[in-house]
């Protein structure tokens, strides 16, 4: 019994909160335009106990200050503390999630598994933490507890501690600095290379259904790497590299040939990203229809031989447009029968987004 | 138990030794010293440090320690309702906070131990709650905890439908006549008293006296409806043992609380005016004043749209003080209608003392707002009236005009301002449904909270339930029957109608 007890049963019952609206989350986007630093803010009513009570609009209140009768009254509006007794709030509570517990209510909700990095693709670091102690430092290291707990067991060792009185002084033996250790750890690399076809085809609606899955899959490759590094690249006939808020934002027309950003996806892992360092996450979306089988097979070409021998996985998620879908995903199912490495995904719609990420995801590559 | 520093054992036996002086009467009174988690702690369980396991604490509590991690809030004060009287400080907090904080306390404790209205309460609270919580755990562990849980969930949604005036009332004489002189079964007449056993078998008597009684305390319900609906649950509801257990034990916690609801002005008033007296007469060192000053403020500070109960409460303790010594008081003060005989009104008789001692006994916030509050109070105190403007969305104050503060006032604290309900019927169309009556003060519930609080009645009941009250003008009745809820229009209700016949046009 206790409190602790009480509050998990709580933070299990706002978390159930979020869970059942989940899917509404993911599919309206609402609270990705609220996202601040590391935190997004979720509203969650305040789990209130219904009552019969008075509706608020009719009942008025007392109040106190300046201004004539038909004056606006600011600040909170409702009943006031005395109505004695304690009224339960209006308001809605907005509680801070973090991405990364975010990322776990997602792969719970969606049953995805832990993503094992792959072998050695580990490189070391060295990290500095305060976790010692020494008798010798700088002041602004100086830890005030334990030199006042050494200057308080020395005055009652000598007898000079007054309980009445209780006066320290610390004489320069007592104090006491925070010392740093290193610690060397391995860390897990990571990229994600997203790829989307800005083609004429391709409406603001498909590149919010791409907005919105990236987000969600950002959000749980960011829970498993630290670090994690992000690279966009849009295209039509051309590909080339843009940053994140142009990459959902570039309206392009004309053709599509698909090969133009695989080849530039390679180049990026070619230059930038040594395989046996890096973790590497492509995600392709496009609305599937590519300019001629010719560059089709040159896309597979360029896969079998090439990329999926580098990356961790490749993944291919063919947004429905308004001219229907492509021939695209059919081929690279053809050309790769079964492959562990090459993960497509039909999005016919918002709702189908958490099946996608399940999709691609549930592999744990 | 009291792990008080040197220092502020000294300040607690000087405090108590003056609180005494002053004529304050307090159970004794036990400080402890505690971290401001277990602060936070013990504030989300209500003051107590054990209460049965139930989510709600744990809500206060994440606001709560949010609250103070974000430096929001802050409790400084704690103190609890029992014999000997526990309160709280706060580790770390400056030395005359501590002082004021202990000053406060034995204001709230002379309040608790005098005043009439905690005359009723259980001065072993600390007990009860501790064996609640094992009660409610024990049926945990053994019916799970989701069950327990849900089924607090829906007692809780109801908490506030008790009588809290019934502890200082005896039955009404009425109910027990009538249930009393109704219970007599009619005999048949026999001749030969040894035949009297044969032709009125006892048996048979008896059966019919239960039933009658039965007949006439419903009958008796509905002449003198209940207001203590959690009451009327526990007899009537088909609950089981272990709940029948639970929704007493919070029919118990719901009644210890009501008299700290009903006289939450009074007593903050009380405690702050007795702090601000012994800290400004006595207690403060020079070096303090600042502090001191900046704290008390923030207590008694009112905004516009908060209505703060420690600010009224001390000035109108104040207000009584000062009209009691210059003899402002009485039929020659209320007839003088000379403004400038008013203003300089000084008889010297000096009662203020003993007047305020009088009425922190007497009195509880309602009855103290609607004698003591005064037009000059109001208006030197700038109070008004706020209302919704529907036109313009927003909250606008609406009058200055002191009856209309008042009214408004007295209206807040009357039944915790909340809707009085009560159980008209417990059989009602003579088909074991439910009937509570809303009494319609001119302000209609919140719909959608009537309807899931009905739900959780209905959960409780186990049949369909109904509930009279009105909607934009129109009467009604609402019921819900476990599936479905319906709102059936009513006439308007004649004079001496009994509320059954109601339903049927």
């Amino acid at each position: 019994m206790g409190i602790g007890q009480d509050h998990s049963r709580f933070k299990d019952i706002v978390k159930g909160r979020i869970k059942e609206n989940f899917r509404r989350y993911i599919t309206h986007g609402e609270m990705i335009g609220k996202q601040e630093n590391e935190y997004v803010k979720i509203p969650i009513p305040h789990i209130d106990i219904p009552r019969f009570k008075y509706g608020p609009k009719q009942q008025g209140g007392m109040g106190q200050g300046t201004g004539q009768p038909g004056d606006a009254v600011d600040g909170e509006a409702g009943p006031g503390k005395g109505e004695a007794g304690d009224v339960p709030g209006e308001h809605v509570l907005e509680v801070d999630v973090s991405f990364d517990e975010l990322a776990e209510i997602m792969g719970e909700e969606l049953q995805l598994p832990k993503i094992q990095p792959k072998g050695h693709k580990s490189i070391e670091t060295i990290q500095t933490k305060y976790t010692g102690i020494s008798p010798a430092g700088p002041e602004s290291l100086r830890h005030f507890k334990k030199t006042y707990r050494e200057a308080l067991k020395r005055s009652i060792s000598v007898g000079s501690y007054d309980p009445d009185n209780p006066v320290i002084i610390p004489i320069k033996k007592d104090l006491r600095y925070k010392s740093y250790k290193t610690v060397v750890k391995p860390q897990a690399n990571a990229v994600v290379i997203y790829m989307m076809d800005v083609s004429g085809s391709m409406g603001d609606e498909q590149k919010e259904i791409v907005r919105l899955e990236s987000f969600w899959i950002n959000a749980w490759l960011k829970h498993h790497y630290k670090g994690l590094q992000t690279r966009f690249i849009i295209h039509d006939a051309g590909a080339k590299e843009v940053d994140e808020k142009t990459f959902f934002s570039t309206s392009e027309s004309g053709g599509t040939l698909i090969s133009s950003a695989y080849n530039l996806c390679k180049k990026i892992v070619d230059e930038e990203y040594p395989i046996h360092e890096w973790n590497i996450y492509p995600f392709h979306f496009s609305d599937g229809d590519n300019w001629s089988s010719e560059d089709t097979q040159y896309c597979v070409k360029l896969l079998k031989e090439d990329l999926l021998l580098k990356v961790n996985m490749f993944c291919y998620g063919q947004v429905e447009s308004k001219y229907g879908s492509g021939q695209f995903i059919k081929d690279l199912e053809e050309a790769f029968p079964e492959s562990e490495e090459l993960i497509t995904s039909r999005i016919e719609g918002r709702s189908k987004i958490p099946d996608s990420i399940k999709d691609f995801l549930s592999k744990g590559n | 138990m009291a792990n008080l520093t040197p220092e502020l054992e000294k300040a607690r036996i000087d405090i108590k030794k003056m609180s005494e002086g002053y004529g304050l009467d307090c159970f004794e009174v036990i400080f402890e010293l505690i971290t401001y988690d277990q602060m936070n702690q013990f504030a989300a369980y209500g003051g107590f440090p054990v209460r049965y396991p139930h989510w709600r604490w744990g809500m206060e509590y994440e606001q709560l320690s949010k609250g103070y991690e974000y430096g929001l809030s802050k409790i400084y004060e704690m103190v609890i309702n029992t014999d000997p009287c526990y309160a709280y400080l706060m580790e770390g907090n400056m030395l005359v906070d501590q002082k004021l904080v202990m000053a406060h306390v034995f204001g709230h404790c002379d309040f608790f131990k005098n005043n009439q209205w905690f005359s009723k309460t259980n001065r072993k609270m600390m007990d009860a709650m501790a064996n609640h919580a094992t009660r409610v755990q024990r049926y945990m562990d053994r019916f799970g905890v989701d069950v327990v849980e849900n089924f607090i969930d829906q007692c809780l949604s109801i908490e506030n439908l008790i009588d809290r005036y019934s502890p200082y009332t005896t039955p009404s004489p009425i109910t027990e006549e009538l249930i009393s002189s109704g219970s007599d079964p009619v005999l048949l007449r026999s001749e030969r008293s040894y035949m009297d056993k044969f032709i009125n078998p006892p048996e048979y008597v008896a059966q019919q006296r239960q039933e009658n009684a039965r007949v006439a305390e419903a009958k008796a319900q509905f002449m003198n409806p209940e207001r203590d609906v959690l009451k009327y649950l526990l007899q009537h509801a088909p609950l089981k043992p272990w709940q029948q257990d639970v929704l007493a034990i919070i029919r118990d916690e719901a009644y210890y609380v009501a008299p700290q609801a009903m006289t939450k002005i009074m007593n903050e008033g009380w405690a702050s005016y007795w702090h601000s007296t012994m800290m400004t007469q006595r207690i403060l060192t020079d070096a303090e004043v600042i502090d001191y000053a900046d704290h008390h403020s923030g207590t008694v500070a009112m905004s516009p749209t908060r209505f703060n109960p420690y600010k009224v409460g001390i000035e109108l303790f104040r207000d009584i003080e000062e009209r009691w010594n210059k003899g402002q008081f009485g039929k020659e003060w209320t007839e003088c209608d000379n403004f400038d005989e008013k203003r300089t009104w000084d008889k010297k008789v000096g009662l203020g003392r003993q007047k305020i001692f009088e009425v922190r006994r007497d009195y509880n916030d309602v009855t103290f707002i609607d004698e003591f509050l005064t037009e000059e109070f109001c208006v030197s105190n700038r109070l008004f009236v706020y209302k919704y403007n529907k036109k313009t969305q927003k909250y606008e104050i609406d009058t200055r005009d002191f009856k209309a503060i008042k009214a408004q006032l007295l209206f807040q604290l009357t039944n915790w301002g909340q809707p009085i309900i009560d159980v008209v019927d417990g059989n009602f169309e003579n088909r074991g449904e439910l009937l509570l009556r809303h009494l319609h003060e001119g302000v209609d519930m919140q719909p959608d909270y009537m309807f899931e609080t009905l739900k959780n009645v209905q959960a409780i009941w186990g049949r369909p339930v109904n509930l009279l009250t009105a909607m934009e003008g129109e009467a009604k009745l609402c019921r819900y029957d476990g599936q479905e809820f319906k709102e059936l229009p009513l006439r308007p209700l004649g004079k001496g109608e009994e509320p059954e016949e109601k339903t049927k046009t």
